[in-house]
């Protein structure tokens, strides 16, 4: 015979549960609805010393598919290769930006620009940039184009471009773009001359 | 008491005499009743037991089985079901195309094809080919010393063994190994639409039955694969359409139809003519329903079976991305790489049918790597390769070539350098690209032309060309349309055409 005091002390218990229970049900409900705001996982870049410069920005535009040349006014310090990281920082701003004519993933990043001598350019992305960029030939092309365009019309010198992701390389952006070798500029030039006519 | 009841009745149904215990020692009527229900009770058990074993014998599916094509042989062998998975020997499945030895030391298993060393651990989905990992998607089995690799494996098992691209209809258990398969136009004979003419690439020999409005060829031993779209329609009222099916490694052309058909072979088996007999034509009025056609095989002259050899193929069609790799997401339901598989059955028989033999590089849900891809371009040795891509964004068509300078090889030698392989040859694909465009704007696509870094065009030796189709309009599903895709395919193809000559000496 179970002691009345013991079966008390058990129903306590069990209510106790149950009622537990379903308010952690109730609070793992409201968890799931309640909207995660976007969080900008780009690392914090410290403030660019320097005066504002002029530079020729290359845009990519989805809608007609073109490469439009776009001048900005930015801050540009005297290193080389961070004037290389700012202008692209300053191309990869404008698509994050909700009114961009060629969205990139939220999170794009350059991680950095090495500039090897003689004239080689390094542009190291992050894995958001490359993880969730769409997919598509015409796509991939236009960002590939972008990048490299900007980079070598704003920083002379540069003739050939690798594009790696998270400092590793990869073998193609999104399934189309071919990553695995070193871009000419002077194809990219041509290329973004196709490429700012929709002919 | 309920159970003495229940006695008494049964003695007095069964005539026992009155007042006379119903025990069994003094009545014999009860011992019988009791024999008798034994006896019925182990007829009814028996019967039921038949009857259950029928059942279940007549429910159980049949023996799936993989057939096999290939330059060698033609061959089929059982698939065996493991952990709810379809499994192959994996040596019985080399065995008739080259020199092949296995041994087992311990859990590994190591198959020695040619000069290929595969190693393989029992319960491990990962196995060496060539000193390379390969991913078998399940667990190798290692069964009294014989080694079961999962149906799903042989796409990307075979290509490191064999060397060349193996295709597996996984569903239908149809393996091709190599450029073997079997293509087909079927179209109704202008001067007679009662008369529906197949032409196939290669001999063939199906048996032929005919049904009620009906006319059934399967193919059990011929690689015959599937028409660009799996359902045919016909101008025609007597033959209105037919249906291509694969199934437990045979494939099924059903055309139907509103009158009996005969089958006769011509052309060396290459050709199959389905008309109604004589006497039916003498009295058949055009639009008069069949009656019911006759119910068994119908007559069928056999055609010899030549051995096969391979075919040499002017174009390449390599539909893009496959497998795992899905490419765009052009809608919630429409992946890219179904897109460029229908579009490149279709671009295949639209090609063919202008006289160009084409080999589709990727003609089912497999994925191939972009060297791989490269690799079999080359070997075929083909006059152009041909990549198909699909967008959602944009309209119209892009056509692309690679993104190199042009230079000539030549005088370095026979050797090419892999990146920069299809150096020599951008003149004639930039004419490719030309003759395409021009096409296209004939019947009113918005086409543009672009170089674009986009292997495997950088790695092809003869002429190379991407060709990615966007919509239309707005409407995305549009790209799933067959007539915007034999719209597409019809421009690409006379583009192709028009510059033959340029591209080579056709095979």
């Amino acid at each position: 015979m179970i002691p009345r005091r013991f079966f008390i002390a058990l129903s306590i218990l069990l209510a106790a549960v149950l009622a537990m229970s379903i308010y952690a049900w109730h609070m793992r409900g409201r968890a799931a609805a309640t909207p995660v705001a976007s969080v900008d996982t780009r690392p914090v870049v410290p403030p660019v010393a320097g005066a504002t410069e002029r530079v020729t920005l290359y845009v990519a535009y989805d809608d007609i598919g073109i490469l439009r040349a776009q001048s900005a006014q930015i801050p540009m310090p005297s290193v080389r290769q961070e004037r290389a990281e700012e202008v692209l920082r300053a191309l990869i701003a404008l698509y994050l930006d909700k009114t961009s004519p060629h969205p990139l993933p939220p999170g794009s990043d350059i991680r950095s620009v090495y500039l090897v001598d003689p004239g080689l350019a390094v542009i190291d992305v992050n894995a958001a940039f490359a993880d969730g960029h769409r997919s598509g030939v015409l796509a991939e092309e236009l960002t590939v184009a972008s990048l490299i365009q900007t980079l070598s019309a704003n920083i002379p010198g540069i003739l050939k471009v690798k594009i790696l992701v998270e400092g590793k390389q990869r073998e193609t952006l999104a399934g189309h773009a071919d990553l695995s070798n070193f871009f000419d500029v002077s194809a990219v030039n041509q290329l973004t001359s196709q490429l700012q006519s929709t002919q | 008491m309920p159970l003495i009841s229940g006695s008494h009745i049964g003695t007095a149904a069964l005539g026992c005499p009155a007042g006379q215990s119903p025990g069994p020692r003094r009545c014999s009527r009860p011992l019988q009743l009791r024999s008798n229900t034994r006896v019925g009770v182990q007829l009814l058990f028996a019967i039921g037991t038949v009857l259950f074993l029928a059942v279940t014998l007549s429910a159980a599916p049949l023996e799936k089985h993989l057939s096999i094509y290939s330059t060698a042989a033609n061959y089929s062998l059982p698939i065996v079901q493991r952990q709810g998975r379809d499994y192959v020997g994996l040596l019985e499945l080399l065995e008739p195309l080259g020199t092949v030895s296995a041994k087992v030391d311990g859990s590994r298993w190591r198959l020695h094809y040619n000069n290929v060393l595969g190693e393989f651990t029992a319960d491990k989905a990962r196995a060496r080919v060539q000193g390379r990992d390969a991913d078998l998607s399940a667990k190798f089995i290692l069964e009294n010393g014989r080694g079961l690799v999962p149906l799903t494996s042989l796409n990307s098992l075979l290509p490191r063994f064999l060397g060349g691209p193996a295709t597996l209809h996984e569903q239908s258990g149809r393996l091709f190994i190599g450029s073997v398969a079997t293509h087909f136009t079927a179209s109704v004979a202008s001067d007679d639409p009662s008369r529906l003419v197949f032409q196939f690439t290669a001999p063939v020999n199906p048996s032929v039955a005919s049904e009620p409005g009906k006319v059934r060829l399967t193919f059990n031993h011929e690689p015959v694969t599937a028409p660009a779209s799996s359902t045919l329609t016909f101008s025609s009222k007597l033959v209105p359409s037919a249906t291509y099916s694969e199934s437990n490694g045979a494939a099924d052309i059903t055309v139907n139809t509103t009158v009996p058909l005969l089958a006769t072979f011509s052309n060396d088996g290459r050709t199959i003519t389905l008309a109604p007999p004589k006497s039916q034509i003498a009295g058949n009025t055009a639009a008069k329903p069949p009656t019911t056609p006759p119910a068994q095989s119908a007559p069928a002259i056999q055609p010899p079976t030549p051995p096969s050899a391979p075919r040499r193929y002017f174009a390449v069609v390599d539909a893009s991305h496959g497998g795992a790799d899905r490419g765009e997401a052009l809608s919630a339901s429409i992946a890219e790489k179904d897109v460029t598989v229908a579009f490149a059955r279709l671009l295949r028989q639209e090609l063919e049918s202008r006289g160009i033999a084409t080999l589709v590089l990727r003609d089912s849900d497999a994925n191939l790597s972009l060297d791989d891809r490269a690799f079999f371009a080359n070997t075929t040795h083909a006059a152009i390769y041909i990549a198909l891509h699909a967008a959602s964004s944009g309209h119209g068509v892009r056509l692309y070539t690679a993104m190199l300078p042009y230079s000539d090889d030549e005088a370095r030698g026979p050797f090419r350098s892999w990146p920069t392989a299809q150096s020599s040859s951008i003149p004639l694909s930039q004419a490719a690209v030309t003759s395409v465009a021009g096409m296209l704007k004939r019947i009113q696509v918005p086409v543009r032309t672009l170089t674009a870094p986009l292997r495997p065009l950088n790695n092809i030796i003869t002429a190379a060309i991407a060709v990615e189709v966007a919509p239309p309009a707005s409407d995305v599903s549009a790209l799933n349309s067959p007539d915007y895709q034999q719209l597409i395919a019809g421009a690409v193809a006379n583009g192709i055409v028009a510059i033959r000559s340029q591209l080579g000496a056709a095979p």
